[in-house]
């Protein structure tokens, strides 16, 4: 193959698979939202917590599924606190109320996660080599690395299963209900306070697998909890309450913005990987502005 | 006792639209000028100016500005440290390149840039709402940080990307010693308090409103929303470019990109939610209070364990408490301190015989 195209390829492919990591984190998000109407600015710290929880476990030399599963038992204690403390007080407040308490939260969990834990930098090893596909490489000349496939696969099953539990059996249509309508939902007996705990604690499944991936490529540190901003283009390019424009708003943002940065960096200064996704995801609202699969914004005066 | 307003009649329409209908409150408020003017220097060291007051006051006048955006029109932003950094790099452009203009004009001039800013970030405003919205302003803070980490034309070429503030003057008398830029930033305060009240309470404030409370609803009693939105967006940052201008100025003297982060745009939304939305009297107590707690942390940190703890654990600690404080606030008292002096007032008014 053309060198050049074979490197586009590589690019677009690289962009894609990394975008299907921010759909992951942009997930969190949305699953949130959808219940709660809540944004949740503290995803990032949870992403930050499930990780560094997860990694310091496995260094005192636990086995590697003993050690998710106790950093899953984490989260979820973690999710019905949160619950219990933070948002049943603040229930039927104003929606900026609770968006400036989940900053509130990620200022607290970045503290906690670190007074508990350290601040150190963490290597963490899955198991999964970061090595190039070699028959791949041979064929074709586009360089992919192993890892990059491996976590998309990962990312792509967590997304099915959580759509599937989402849109089916008593708990899925008790949160599509409650996405629907809060108090309507309390009214026909739905258990408000047990939905919001486990919408809480699938986001925290969600920052945990996030954390773990993001983590073996960056290290576990305080850095990894920016991982979230990363997602909040994602997040407005496919709408705040679609787990499907979460998807495929994190490829597409994932592909323009590493396209972006390989072709149209070098021409303007480069280093534009911080704001080029929030450009794109601006331009895409100009156009549709609840987001590629948002509901229609109906108003009511 | 004190505090009553019998037989203090509102004869004519002027005094009943006065910006503080009650005496007492004017005797406050003057005593507080008067003191902030005389006083302070007396009692306050050189350190506690330069390091507590001074801060202090620029906040004050950032938190203004996003409260005018966020709370009396509605419009999360979380890009405040943008509209600080456009002033703050804009002042240093004007005064470096053009030495002759006087520092004042250089302030104003720098917020008027930033005001330009403002108006094309808000732009978007009309279509997207909401937490989009915040989304986008928060495209704006990463844009400007790329800018001026990028570009060494906004730094006047310097390697390092920071800016040196160039030395002040005000008709000739060079302004140097803390006290100096103390008065400075003083004066910069009280007029853009007066100017902020004076706005809030008049017809383009009370569009502001309006618009907050529902803009559907506003736009059909005649409210134009692209006149009320953009020039909120205006209002704001010119508050945030004067702000940032004088951080840079009178404050650090020195300042690179870093300065004006995402930290220092969540900073402020908290002094306006802590303070209260829509309160002018809120920006202040907002801002006290977020720049008072780091200090009363690290005294109380350092007074009950002696430097027994490492640092960085008290720094992890201070984040802690610091979240933990917000949620409480949010919890016990959503509308801000504003709130709770307001019900005070209420309270003395009718002191001691509520009845």
């Amino acid at each position: 193959m053309h060198p050049e195209l074979a490197f586009a390829i590589e690019v677009l492919i690289a962009g894609l698979l990394s975008g299907v990591m921010y759909s992951l984190v942009a997930l969190g998000f949305v699953l949130i939202f959808k219940a709660s109407g809540i944004f949740n600015f503290a995803q990032g710290a949870m992403v930050l917590f499930a990780a560094l929880t997860f990694v310091r476990i496995l260094e005192m030399g636990v086995n590697f599924w003993l050690a998710i599963a106790v950093a899953l038992a984490v989260m979820i204690v973690l999710a019905v606190v949160i619950e219990r403390v933070m948002l049943r007080p603040l229930i039927a407040q104003p929606v900026i109320i609770l968006f400036m308490a989940t900053i509130g939260l990620n200022y607290f969990l970045e503290g906690f996660a670190q007074a508990v834990w350290d601040a150190d930098v963490h290597g963490l090893d899955l198991g999964i080599p970061d090595v190039p596909w070699m028959s791949l490489l041979d064929s074709t000349n586009i360089l992919i690395s192993l890892f990059d496939i491996w976590s998309a696969v990962i990312c792509g099953v967590l997304v099915l299963v959580l759509a599937f539990f989402f849109q089916k059996g008593r708990i899925g249509r008790a949160l599509r209900a409650v996405a629907d309508d809060n108090q309507a939902a309390m009214s026909v007996g739905i258990p408000l306070h047990q939905i919001w705990a486990i919408v809480w604690a699938a986001a925290g499944l969600v920052a945990l697998v996030a954390g773990a991936l993001w983590g073996q490529r960056l290290g576990v540190q305080f850095s990894i909890s920016l991982v979230a901003l990363k997602a909040l283009p994602v997040l407005i390019l496919g709408g705040f309450n679609s787990i499907a424009g979460a998807i495929l708003g994190g490829l597409i943002i994932g592909a323009t913005e590493k396209l972006a940065e390989v072709y149209l960096g070098p021409i303007i200064g480069g280093g534009i990987e911080s704001w080029s996704a929030y450009f794109i995801a601006m331009l895409f609202l100009i156009f549709r502005p609840q987001g590629l699969f948002g509901e229609k914004i109906i108003e009511r005066v | 006792m004190l505090y009553r307003e019998t037989g203090q009649f509102k004869t004519t329409y002027q005094r009943d639209m006065a910006i503080f209908p009650i005496r007492q409150d004017r005797w406050v408020l003057i005593a507080a000028v008067v003191f902030a003017v005389v006083g302070i220097p007396f009692i306050a060291s050189q350190h506690v100016i330069a390091g507590y007051l001074i801060p202090f006051l620029i906040w004050v006048i950032a938190a203004i500005g996003l409260n005018i955006l966020t709370g009396y029109t509605g419009q999360l932003s979380l890009g405040h440290g943008a509209f600080m950094a456009v002033g703050a790099y804009s002042a240093y452009n004007f005064a470096s390149r053009i030495p002759e203009l006087p520092i004042v004009l250089v302030f104003i001039l720098a917020g008027l840039v930033a005001a330009i800013f403002g108006v094309l970030v808000g732009s978007p405003s009309l279509r997207i709402k909401g937490f989009y919205l915040a989304v986008a302003t928060l495209a704006a803070q990463f844009f400007v940080e790329w800018v001026f980490a990028t570009f060494p034309w906004f730094v006047g070429g310097a390697a390092s990307m920071v800016i040196d503030t160039p030395k002040m003057d005000i008709f000739g008398y060079p302004i140097t010693s803390t006290l100096d830029n103390y008065y400075l930033v003083l004066g910069f305060v009280v007029v853009m308090t007066l100017l902020g009240k004076n706005l809030v309470r008049s017809a383009i404030g009370r569009s502001w409103m309006a618009i907050r409370d529902m803009d559907v609803a506003a736009e059909v009693i005649g409210i134009r929303p692209l006149y009320a939105k953009l020039s909120a967006f205006a209002v704001s940052s010119f508050f945030g470019g004067v702000a940032g201008a004088l951080y840079a100025f009178c404050y650090v003297k020195s300042v690179d990109f870093t300065a004006f982060d995402l930290f220092v745009s969540l900073k402020v939304l908290f002094m306006i939610i802590i303070g209260g939305m829509g309160s002018i009297l809120g920006c202040f107590l907002g801002a006290a209070f977020i720049v008072m707690l780091p200090i009363i942390l690290n005294e109380l940190a350092h007074g009950i364990f002696s430097g027994q703890i490492p640092s960085a654990l008290i720094s992890n600690l201070e984040h802690m408490i610091f979240g933990g404080l917000i949620i409480f606030f949010l919890i016990v008292e959503p509308h801000g301190l504003a709130r709770l002096w307001t019900t005070a007032k209420e309270k003395f008014r009718l002191w001691p015989f509520p009845h």
